[in-house]
């Protein structure tokens, strides 16, 4: 039966289809015999072999192969990929130079020796990771799938990897697919499933999928021995959002394919019990692996700077080489005349020509002198980096307890770039807000309920987000809720049981997330479902239920209620049903009793439109087909209480519901209603209280949620009707017809339904309210009627301001009520859109414009999406830092300049330049004007601007304080709008000009290719370092345009339908979960870029609006889970990632030079032979062996300034932007010492042994010890701090020396010639010179550098020298914090870190001139805490110190004890607000450089009152940690006195390295 | 992919709640390593912590150096043995090539590598169809000057002061590294086939009479062999022994040289030599070695006092500087 054609479209035309067949691929059914093939009584294994073949023909199976080599394959093509890299090409080359008798200089097998030993290490790597691959590879290929057998004719078990397209595959609940397989039967009686994508794209909602037409209607169970259908299809692409195709019956018909009947590979079957399909795509034909590329890439600034150095050393190398050949040339003219004895000839007799000669010594001398291009050095940085990724990914602090997630490194190499950023691109949602929508006010029909017991909820949840506190307003709303009808409330109790079940069956996993997260994932949190509802919006909304339920039966019942009811039922309704929630319970998948009201929808040709909709059919409520329909659902349900015609049937049963009474309901639902309903209706509510809804965003959740609060609830949907609750009305079903998706150049969806009450096909409309309010119905001004909407319209768009003003999400609800005809003639065109093979979603596209208009405003949503945790400090901390932070948002500009403000990006004592312009001169006048004012600015203020449409206003809402105002740059509001303009070529330049000069630059309304303009254009003119960090698909552009890319892992389900727009095609992978395993699949790189030219590309699916995007973790190069964690990742890690770095390959290149310079320096007393006085094998693996391991510990673990100064003091920042650590100058510095260096290590051995016997190489050894010694104090000088670590690897390294000489020189008599070294260490051991010369020259070559560095930390330190003399001062900051950790993590330690770190943060203003920063003293204003004078005391007596500081630890949190603000106590805060007053001057006064200790003891009586204050402070603080702030308080006085605010610095120290 | 989703849900499908339980969470592990919170020293370069670093040097340094030096000064006197050398200047022993021209395992009595040199040796490898042996182009070079000293005595007649042959090579070059190729008694025997350097005299079995100190094994064969390090150098020639503790081993008078000019060092403008020294427990007379510790001393001491001087007058601006931190 399934031959039977159900779709009745008509075969393509031949000709058309032939055309196709390039681009298409073509599935039958593998139990069928191959067309034109042998009998089919062939043997069983024949016939597997013969489908074998066939499918090795052209299509892939499903084995998975993400191995890059084979055994055989492996050297030949890893040495291939190896040699593309410059570098191993270079030292092949010159290795291979030594194969050449003229020219070479060492033993060709040792010269080759080197490179070898590094090709060795990375192609064991490469081994590795592929043997990695290959195991992970096996695992999956052996995974076990139920596959349908032609021989044993049922489904067998069989591998994963033995999958063919054509087979015909059985999955169970919970089960993986195992490739791309088209759904052709679901358990569900609607033909659906449900699939969850966490493994493509980390969402854990479901989305749904149905089977193919034709096939949904199988009554029998699918049979796969009777398919013989013909697919085809698109070839495999990596598109997930797209599939085509038509499956081509027996009979010539036809069927179209579309995405939703395609299960991908990687994704889950929920909620569905079983489901068969035909492989379609098999193993790397799948969209999942399609859309796997290699990790990312990336040059970081650093190594571009250091590439940029090594070709200085390469043009080095030559100039010595030149300066040697040409020395050579002289030389041998010079002696070769003169039968010199030591002149050696050809070996034919004759002599080299001078030029020759010096050909043969250039090639020579860059042979010896190779190792001036530091081959170790890129070995090292990957050893290094990968280190330091290690020490990034175990951060515990980085680490989300919350979300068990931590941070992860997904780019390797550029870890160093974290610490040189300079500006920073957040996205505002779920970026900087936690993205968690919850419902907070509406408007309906002009009238605003506002929510004052829901605000007063939420404030509870901020205040507390703990269990109990949770209880207190459930209980109060459902008290409330019970008098409307109990079993809402006994619903409410089911409810929150349900949030501590499992969510789904057999999924541990989801259980733990559901009960351990309930607070936090985005669709079990109470603060979003427990919405309290307006009591008068209640009231309403009731009385249109009740006032419908006596009416319902009239012509028109909504035309019996007045209009704003009727708004206000509308609005509901329309929150309810207009989105894409998918309704699930949780316990078992879904067993659908229910009466199907309608069968065959949505609508897909006109005769069906005819049919269903012909008046008569509407009048009368019933048709033949739909008894037809409902006769063909009998059958299939086998359930005999419906004799009658469904909508009959339908409306039976709602009055028969209405007709009971109220009392009863409320009494005891419908467990005590006699009628033959009562097992359905004790069944629905059975399932009913279990809902839970998923939803593609957060925002349609919340409107769900918010819904359902009040008793409109949300029941049932499923592809073709909607089901929603209410009280009196009991369950209303809408026959959905369309669902248009949203998306983001619409802003908006719609759903096409048919009311069930009153029989109309409405559209409801939801969308941004920009969009939404230029759609609706042009009202004439003449009548009443047109006049009232026109307030309504005014109020609510005033209402709307002020929501965006409150920094709510706004969205606008619509509806239009679409006569049959017009509902007809724009399904007509509609269907012909859908049907449209070439240029359907354009098409789809114009269709729903065309049907959204003139829509009927109903009313107004805000939507509340909270700050993250710890943002303004984040941001406080990362402008001290020195980050300029933009925002760039798709939202409108108050909501985005609101959360601004809340995020303390802006500040009401800063002026803030909004830039508004409607054109492209107005914008260019704008710009002009706004950067004549920033230079003119703080002479007068600029008053506020209106020009026709432009307006600028410089609004400064906060009279700023005349200290700040001069000092301080304004930020800057852009709008989407003005932003393009600005953008483009001609004002790019202003644009950047003015927003360079902001403080901080906040980009609304603008689009995702905007984003990664404006990030292209600071990174390409400003040459900045560039960090992006976002959390959706919109943000995807602007992260792969960065330098460095940040997504935030955090939250699932963070796709949000009513973010703006995504330019981008979506993909994803799952390689970054595979990657935190260790295994180095390769991970997707989405097309967003080759995009560029297309900037609007649709994401939504047209069918179905359900967009499966691509997460921006998938596209970063860090995921964090929090936008908090950025602050520790930069300025921490970064510094260190960075600093390390940098000094490591300074110092690579220091120890190049220096060894290379001996060289060089005994040419001039060779006669420039390119001869060398250190052992070849010493000269080979001395980079290699001897002088590697010290400066790769350093390099991994030197801490140059520790942790929490770094955290307190995010100035320190600067170092990395500035790039103090390692620029040009640096480097020739380094250079120069190195010179230097060699030459003092070169010159003393060689007068020591001035005219001595002394043989070559025997000189030469003491000079290679000399040269490690001198390596190793160098690092020693440059090691800032000294872990066991580097003692060992340093003495490692000397011993390692010593004794491979000593063994190289005893192994043999006769080898390694030239040098021949036997005995020479032994005998050098013996001579007294050896060890004098030893001892002096490495002191002699550093003297100089030591003096340097002394002086420079004397005289002019730089400001991380001084935070590193700060940490000497406070010696026991090292021992505390281990104390406190030897405790233990508290589990809610990074909870509160950031609360108690704030005092912590102001404490240490590194605000002092000598710190050149432009921040002001205390800058956390945000706290409202002083900012404490306590640093400018001295260190001077531990005494009182060690006294005030030996409790702290045995606290439980002591750090937090300490430093938690008190609050609590008022006459503190008196105290603290006196000592604020005298900040100013006290710390100007210690900020004079001339000040010494003695000027500061005499003026010691001066502040000694202060002094007192501010210990009274502190020692009250210090009680107040440790037993409250009702403690006596013991009088101090004089210099002890000072000892509090020290003290607090220690535990301020180490409380934050406890954390 | 597969993969991914079991090891999810191992990952998360530990017992609900318990944090910091046994349930496996993605926590990283509290050690000081891991946290990057291993003890440390940090060292902190200031003027005030450096001085002493400058002035304990500039301490050990000075004495070192006098002591050095004075020693260096002593060994003028000809006391104990004295050593015999011959110097040459300008003479590149350390050019690349002439460097690699040899074969060790000829000189080590490899008989294969005696009638079969390497190919180092060219064009020193033949000569007239027959193996050089020793050969190459160090050994091609030997100095072959014969140097001689007498005491003219009261009496004007010449004594001729004894010179030692032997003991002036390595003990490890003249016994391990240096050996005459296996064969009969006689050394010319053992060196059949093979033919004399080119610019030598005599052949290598001729070199001297003693037949310890005949062939490759004669330790002016092999004292030249070690190439020298530097274009001016100076190369043991013999040993004057002392005779007894009363009397210097070269007493004070008129002493003749009488050289044997063979080798000619005009071309290159080279310069002959002959030195006689004593050597005290660190070599030679040398008194760079001395003076240059005195001399890094002095400067380290002198840096240590400038640093005093600075660690004094910026102390106070860089505690102010500490405070402000």
């Amino acid at each position: 039966m399934e031959r039977e054609p159900a779709g009745t479209e008509e075969p393509g035309p031949p000709g058309r289809r032939r055309r196709r067949e390039g681009r298409t691929r073509t599935v039958r059914s593998n139990l069928l015999p191959p067309p034109g093939a042998e009998d089919p009584a062939a043997g069983a294994a024949k016939g597997e072999r013969r489908r074998r073949r066939r499918c090795a023909q052209h299509l892939a199976d499903n084995r998975l192969k993400t191995t890059k080599y084979t055994l055989l394959s492996f050297l030949p093509k890893n040495l291939f990929e190896q040699f593309h890299r410059p570098a191993n090409v270079y030292f092949v080359f010159i290795a291979l130079l030594n194969f050449v008798p003229a020219v070479n200089a060492f033993q060709p097998g040792l010269a080759l020796a080197p490179v070898l030993f590094i090709l060795a290490i990375t192609a064991f790597r490469d081994l590795w990771e592929d043997y990695s691959r290959h195991r992970s590879d096996h695992k999956i290929n052996h995974l076990g799938c139920l596959v349908f057998s032609r021989e044993e004719k049922k489904y067998v078990n069989r591998f994963w990897k033995e999958i063919h397209v054509g087979d015909f595959v059985r999955l169970r609940c919970n089960e993986i697919f195992p490739a791309d397989i088209l759904l052709l039967s679901s358990s569900d009686p609607d033909g659906l499933c449900h699939i969850e994508t966490a493994n493509l794209d980390g969402e854990t909602n479901l989305k749904r999928r149905q089977v193919v037409r034709g096939f949904s209607e199988l009554v029998s169970e699918f049979n796969p021995l009777t398919f013989t259908s013909v697919i085809e299809c698109e070839k495999p692409n990596n598109d997930l959002s797209r599939f085509r195709g038509c499956i081509i019956h027996d009979n010539g018909k036809k069927a179209g394919l579309y995405k939703e009947n395609l299960l991908l590979r990687g994704c889950t079957l929920r909620n569905t019990d079983a489901v068969v399909g035909i492989v379609i795509y098999a193993g790397h034909e799948t969209k999942a692996l399609l859309n796997n590329s290699g990790p990312r890439y990336k040059r970081s600034k650093l190594e571009r700077q250091m590439n940029c150095d090594v070709l200085w050393c390469v043009l080095l190398l030559v100039c010595m080489s030149l300066f040697s050949a040409v020395g050579h040339g002289l030389w041998i003219w010079r002696y070769q005349e003169k039968k010199s004895l030591f002149h050696v000839p050809k070996s034919d007799g004759s002599s080299l020509s001078p030029v020759t000669a010096a050909v043969y010594s250039f090639l020579t001398m860059i042979i010896v002198l190779q190792v001036l291009i530091p081959i170790s050095l890129y070995v090292s940085i990957e050893i290094v980096k990968a280190c330091q990724v290690y020490f990034i990914n175990q951060d515990m602090q980085l680490y989300d307890e919350e979300t068990d997630s931590q941070l992860q490194c997904r780019a390797l190499n550029i870890t160093e770039d974290l610490g040189q950023i300079q500006y920073i691109f957040s996205d505002k949602t779920g970026t900087l807000t936690e993205n968690k929508m919850v419902f907070r006010r509406c408007t309906v029909s002009g009238v605003e309920y506002s929510h004052d017991a829901n605000a007063q909820r939420l404030a509870r949840y901020q205040e507390a987000d703990s269990e109990e506190e949770e209880v207190v307003p459930r209980r109060g709303s459902a008290s409330q809720r019970g008098s409307i009808g109990s079993h809402q409330s006994v619903r409410m109790v089911h409810r929150t049981q349900s949030t501590k079940s499992h969510r789904r069956t057999g999924s541990r996993a989801e259980a733990k997330r559901a009960s351990m997260l309930s607070k936090h994932t985005a669709f079990s949190s109470p603060m979003e479902k427990d919405i309290t509802p307006d009591p008068k919006l209640l009231e309403k909304v009731s009385e249109c239920d009740k006032s419908l339920a006596v009416v319902r039966h009239r012509e028109h019942p909504l035309a019996h209620l007045s209009p704003e009811l009727s708004d206000v039922f509308d609005f509901f309704i329309a929150l309810t049903i207009c989105n894409t929630v998918v309704v699930t319970s949780p316990d078992q998948p879904r067993t659908k009793v229910r009466v199907r009201f309608e069968l065959k929808s949505p609508v897909k040709t006109i005769e069906d439109f005819l049919r269903r909709f012909t008046p008569s059919c509407l009048t009368s409520g019933c048709s033949s087909i739909g008894s037809l329909a409902t006769n063909k659902s009998n059958h299939k349900l086998g359930s005999s209480f419906l004799s009658t015609p469904s909508s009959d049937g339908m409306l039976l049963r709602l009055e028969e519901r209405l007709g009971q009474p109220t009392s009863a309901i409320a009494s005891n639902g419908y467990s005590s209603q006699a009628d033959n309903w009562a097992s359905e209706l004790a069944q629905e509510q059975e399932s009913e209280r279990e809902l839970r809804y998923e939803a593609e965003s957060p925002d349609e959740a919340a409107l769900v949620y918010a819904a359902r609060a009040y008793n409109c609830v949300l029941v049932e949907r499923l592809h073709d009707q909607v089901s929603v609750e209410l009280p009196h009305l009991g369950r209303l079903t809408f026959e959905l017809l369309h669902t248009l998706g949203f998306d983001s150049i619409r802003k908006r969806m719609s759903v096409v339904i048919r009311h069930p009450l009153t029989d109309e096909i409405n559209v409801y409309t939801k969308g941004a309210d920009s969009v939404v309010m230029d759609l609706l119905q042009p009202c004439s001004s003449v009548d009443a009627r047109g006049r009232h909407q026109k307030k309504i319209r005014s109020k609510t768009q005033n209402y709307l301001n002020l929501y965006a003003a409150e920094g709510l999400r706004t969205l606008c609800i619509a509806k239009r009520v679409l006569s049959k005809e017009e509902y007809a003639c724009w399904l007509q065109s509609h269907l012909e859109a859908e049907s449209s093979l070439e240029n359907s979603e354009e098409l789809l596209f114009q269709s729903a414009i065309r049907l959204e208009t003139n829509l009927h405003l109903l009313g107004a949503t805000g939507i509340e999406d909270r700050l993250q945790d710890g943002v303004p400090e984040t941001i406080s901390k990362l402008r001290q830092a020195g980050l300029q932070i933009w925002v760039l948002t798709g939202d409108k500009q108050e909501t985005a300049v609101n959360i601004a403000y809340a995020c303390k990006l802006l500040d009401h004592d800063e002026e803030v330049i909004t830039l508004n312009a409607t054109s492209q001169e107005a914008c260019a006048a704008l710009l002009d004007q706004c950067l004549h004012y920033v230079h003119s600015r703080g002479l007068q203020r600029a008053p506020e601007k209106t020009k026709g449409k432009v307006s600028m206003r410089f609004s400064s809402l906060c009279p700023p304080s005349t200290s700040t105002a001069s000092g301080r740059s304004p930020s800057l509001v852009i709008d989407g709008r003005s932003l393009a303009y600005a953008l483009e070529k001609n004002l790019e330049d202003k644009f950047l000009f003015l927003a360079k000069q902001c403080r901080s630059v906040l980009c609304c309304r603008s689009t995702p290719l905007q984003k990664s303009m404006v990030v292209k254009l600071v990174r390409s003119k400003l040459k900045a370092m560039t960090l992006a960090i976002g959390d959706g698909a919109n943000d995807v552009s602007m992260i792969q345009v960065a330098d460095v890319g940040v997504g935030i892992s955090g939250q699932e389900g963070m796709q949000e339908m009513l973010r703006e727009m995504t330019a981008t095609e979506t993909l994803a992978s799952h390689a970054h979960t595979v990657f935190r395993m260790g295994i180095f699949l390769p991970c997707c790189v989405p097309c967003i870029l080759r995009r560029e030219d297309k900037p609007y590309t649709r994401s939504a699916s047209p069918v179905t609006g359900i967009p499966l995007r691509l997460k921006a973790v998938m596209a970063s190069d860090f995921a964090v889970p929090k936008f908090r964690y950025l602050e520790r990742l930069l300025i921490l890690h970064g510094h260190w990632c960075y600093s390390r770095l940098a000094n490591m390959v300074l110092y690579f290149f220091y120890k190049n030079t220096m060894f290379v310079g001996l060289l060089f320096w005994f040419q001039f007393f060779c006669g420039f032979s390119a001869s060398a006085m250190i052992d070849q094998w010493y000269l080979i693996f001395f980079n290699l062996l001897f002088s590697s391991l010290p400066p790769l510990v350093t390099g991994v673990l030197d801490r140059d300034v520790p942790a929490n100064v770094l955290l307190t003091n995010p100035q320190l920042y600067k170092s990395g932007q500035n790039m103090e650590e390692y620029r040009p100058r640096t480097f020739w510095f380094n250079m120069a010492d190195a010179t230097f260096q060699s030459l003092v290590c070169f010159s003393i051995p060689y007068l020591a042994y001035y005219d001595s016997n002394v043989d070559l190489f025997t000189w030469g050894t003491p000079i290679v010890t000399i040269a490690l010694l001198t390596f190793l104090l160098h690092l020693g000088i440059e090691t800032k701090t000294w872990t066991w670590l580097n003692w060992i690897t340093c003495g490692f390294s000397v011993l390692l020396f010593f004794t491979v000489a000593l063994i190289y020189n005893a192994s043999c008599a006769t080898c390694y010639p030239p040098s021949n070294p036997y005995w020479t260490m032994q005998a050098l051991l013996g001579d007294p010179v050896f060890y004098l010369t030893c001892l002096m020259t490495p002191v002699a070559a550093l003297l100089p550098r030591l003096f340097f560095r002394s002086l420079q930390g004397s005289i002019f330190p730089t400001q991380l020298q001084l935070a590193r003399q700060l940490t000497r001062k406070s010696p026991r900051r090292c021992n505390a914090p281990k104390e406190t950790f030897a405790q233990g993590h508290l589990p809610k330690d990074s909870g509160t870190e950031h609360s108690s770190g704030r005092t912590v943060k102001t404490s240490v203003p590194l605000s002092q001139p000598s710190w050149h920063t432009q921040q002001p003293v205390c800058s956390l204003e945000a706290s409202g805490e002083p900012s404490t004078v306590d640093m400018s005391m001295p260190l001077r007596e531990h005494t009182l110190l060690e006294g005030l500081s030996a409790p702290a630890p045995m606290s439980s949190a002591p750090g937090e004890a300490v430093l938690r603000s008190p609050g609590g106590c008022p006459e503190e805060s008196k105290v603290r607000a006196a000592s604020t007053g005298r900040v100013t001057p006290l710390s100007s006064l210690f900020s004079l450089p001339t000040f010494s200790l003695l000027n500061w003891i005499s003026s010691w009586s001066l502040v000694s009152r202060l002094g007192s204050i501010l210990q009274f402070s502190r020692t009250e603080q210090l009680a107040d940690g440790q037993a409250g702030c009702g403690l006596p308080v013991q009088p101090h006085s004089g210099r002890s006195g000072l000892q509090g605010p020290d003290h607090r610095l220690l535990m301020g120290a180490s409380s934050r390295r406890s954390q | 992919m597969a993969m991914n989703y079991n090891a999810k849900d191992e990952v998360d499908g530990g017992p609900p709640c318990a944090p910091g339980g046994s349930a496996k969470t993605r926590r990283p592990d509290n050690t000081a390593f891991k946290q990057q919170r291993l003890p440390a020293w940090q060292p902190i370069l200031t003027a005030g912590t450096v001085l002493p670093i400058f002035f304990i040097i500039g301490l050990i340094f000075i004495p070192i150096g006098i002591g050095i030096f004075v020693t260096s000064n002593n060994i003028r006197e000809i006391e104990g043995n004295v050593f015999m050398y011959y110097g040459l200047s300008n003479f590149y022993q350390n050019h690349r090539r002439y460097v690699k021209s040899r074969d060790d395992s000829q000189l080590n009595g490899d008989s294969s590598a005696l009638l079969n040199p390497s190919k180092e040796c060219e064009p020193y490898r033949r000569n007239e169809d027959k193996p050089i042996a020793p050969c190459g182009a160090i050994a091609n070079s030997m100095f072959n000057d014969t140097l001689e000293l007498f005491l003219i005595g009261n009496d004007s007649y010449p004594i001729p002061i004894a010179l030692k042959k032997k003991g002036i090579a390595w003990w490890t070059d003249k016994n391990v590294k240096f050996r005459n190729p296996p064969g009969g008694d006689n050394l010319k025997e053992r060196f059949k086939g093979t033919t004399k350097p080119v610019n030598w005299l005599k052949p290598v079995y001729m070199l001297d009479s003693d037949p310890d100190n005949n062939g490759f094994i004669n330790e002016d064969f092999i004292v030249w062999m070690r190439t020298a390090a530097l274009p001016t150098f100076r190369k043991l020639y013999r040993l004057i022994e002392r005779k007894s503790d009363l009397h210097p081993t070269l007493p004070a008078g008129r002493y003749s040289l009488n050289v044997t000019y063979n080798y000619p060092v005009h071309y290159f403008d080279g310069r002959k030599r002959m030195i006689l020294s004593t050597i005290s427990w660190m070599g030679g007379k040398n008194p760079f070695l001395g003076i240059a510790y005195i001399a890094v001393g002095s400067i380290s001491f002198l840096l240590g006092v400038v640093l005093l001087v600075i660690n004094h007058k910026y102390r106070n601006s860089s505690n102010t500087a500490d405070i402000t931190i």
